[in-house]
């Protein structure tokens, strides 16, 4: 039961990182390579926080602001670059915080922080905890989705200089996408701080911002239910098949690849489309 | 009267070449007039000045008195400006009803804290439907825009154009790339919108439908303000014809 209840953990945070990614990516059409980078802040906040004796749930909304703060500043960097460029940009981003924390002793440098505290959920209070930030997420990307923000999000995705000529302050639009979706990351890893006990460097780097976005494209740019049930399906593989595990960034790479050549439009794009044509049969 | 559009004493260099040079141009409300040119005139250059894509590095540019100078183009387009452009840009992933419904949504999308709360489309869908009846794509409107011929798409332009209920339509060659009786009843469609009351900029090349709808002419010549007044007029004068027949120009 216990290994259960940690699979169900990990999956509930993978598919709340996802979707904190698909919000900026799938929404706003604005690629990251560099997300962990934003769930690292969050993961990193709740456990010097929790280090320093404050309450688990207390470090939750800093670990938001904080990776909110950062999405900021790297959303306004990235205001001026697109496509190609803005996938450099946010990749930069990540090695840069590796590189950061890597050399602060407050955060444990290269060892990272571990022993940090349970809280006082217990573990399936814990798991509970998780399932319904992460479903509370999902409703508000599909409440979004349906809202104007969200008809203009499809625009600037579609095109974001129609979007101008259409009288649409790109900037602030893209801006929201990038605080929301970070900010949520930053939840994600103050999560991950607390089901692992344990942060570090590696924890947050290039793999897993591929990795996550691999979650993404693989269920669907910008469906909410096929990004969740991708993520939910690859953050377990690797725990349960040991081939994934040892070479787990081959097979999302691959997956990555096959996606992007077969079905751009991922899962929920194959499901719509055989959805369609038994309707048409029938 | 106040007129809609001042372009004035409007100057535009790329490094050592002068695209526009202290051009001039002023707009009233319900004029339509027709700006042309011989290629290399540097008409887009001006429509870009006055869209604010190009930063002119003299003049001015007054909207209804207002500078524009400075604004970006979405806040420009907020201020009254419309654009058809001339290379056609729908919304691929949209039908042509979302096109139009998007930019009839403007009141809900100039703030995001109100667009994320704003759900309802009707309103807008049924004012899409209308200007699409208006340009004559009725019947099209819940198609995709990728299925649809060019002439579907300029008029798809107008449409979302309108949407935004300018007070001047700026149109860049709404009739290049069109045959002849594609290209006439967009122009008869022009008339028709100027004759409602909408003041409209025409940069073309086809003469022949300038001529025919439009009661003014603006004509540029390197990057100069030629002539400006009435159609028949202004293109009847030597100085305009040999700009556009070429020659030298005698002292």
């Amino acid at each position: 039961m216990a290994y259960e209840i940690t699979l169900i953990t990990s999956m509930a945070i993978s598919v709340l990182f996802a979707l904190s990614l698909n919000f900026i990516t799938g929404f706003c059409g604005q690629i990251s390579l560099g997300h962990a980078a934003f769930m690292g802040v969050g993961a990193y906040t709740t456990a010097a926080m929790m280090k320093a004796g404050v309450p688990f749930i207390a470090t939750i909304p800093v670990a938001a602001v904080l990776a909110g703060c950062l999405g900021v500043l790297v959303g306004i960097a990235s205001l001026r670059v697109r496509h190609d460029f803005l996938a450099i940009t946010t990749m930069g981003v990540v090695f840069l915080f590796v590189g950061i924390v890597r050399q602060q002793d407050f955060l444990g440098g290269e060892i990272g922080i571990s022993g940090i505290q349970a809280s006082s959920f217990g573990r399936i209070g814990f798991m509970a905890f998780c399932l319904l930030l992460a479903a509370a997420f999902a409703v508000f990307s599909l409440v979004i989705k349906r809202s104007w923000m969200g008809f203009v999000f499809d625009s600037i995705a579609d095109n974001e200089d129609v979007s101008r000529v259409l009288g649409i302050d790109v900037s602030k639009y893209k801006l929201i996408a990038f605080v929301v979706g970070t900010a949520a990351a930053g939840v994600a890893g103050s999560l991950y701080a607390q089901q692992f006990r344990f942060v570090g460097p590696d924890s947050f780097g290039f793999v897993e911002s591929v990795s996550v976005l691999a979650m993404v494209i693989v269920g669907g740019i910008g469906s909410v239910w096929g990004v969740a049930v991708a993520a939910a399906g690859l953050s377990v593989m690797p725990l349960m098949i040991q081939f994934v595990d040892d070479y787990k960034i081959l097979v999302y790479s691959a997956l990555l690849f096959s996606m992007m050549r077969w079905a751009p439009d991922g899962l929920a794009g194959i499901v719509n489309r055989s959805v369609k044509r038994i309707r048409r049969r029938s | 009267m106040q007129p809609v559009l001042e372009v004035k004493n409007v100057t535009v260099r790329f490094g050592g070449v002068t695209a526009v040079d202290n051009a001039s141009l002023t707009i009233n409300r319900g004029d339509l007039i027709g700006f042309v040119g011989p290629n290399g005139a540097g008409k887009t250059t001006l429509m870009r000045v006055i869209t604010g894509i190009v930063k002119p590095q003299e003049g001015e540019v007054l909207l209804e008195g207002r500078s524009l100078l400075g604004m970006s183009i979405n806040q420009r387009i907020r201020a009254g400006l419309a654009l058809a452009q001339q290379i056609v840009q729908p919304l691929r992933a949209m039908t042509l009803l979302e096109n139009v419904a998007l930019a009839c949504g403007a009141a809900k999308t100039s703030n995001p804290l109100v667009a994320m709360r704003s759900f309802d489309r009707s309103a807008e869908n049924q004012r899409a439907m209308e200007l699409l009846t208006r340009v004559g794509l009725k019947d099209a409107a819940h198609s995709e825009p990728s299925k649809l011929p060019l002439g579907y798409l300029k008029r798809l332009e107008v449409a979302r154009a309108l949407a935004l209920n300018p007070k001047l339509l700026l149109l860049d060659e709404p009739l290049a790339g069109l045959n002849q009786s594609e290209a006439q009843s967009l122009a008869d469609l022009i008339k028709t919108l100027n004759a409602d009351g909408l003041t409209i900029l025409l940069i073309e090349h086809n003469l022949r439908e300038v001529m025919r709808i439009c009661p003014q002419v603006y004509v540029q010549e390197l990057g100069r303000s030629l002539a400006f007044g009435p159609a028949k007029e202004i293109m009847a004068r030597p100085d305009v014809i040999r700009a556009y027949l070429g020659g030298t120009v005698d002292a």
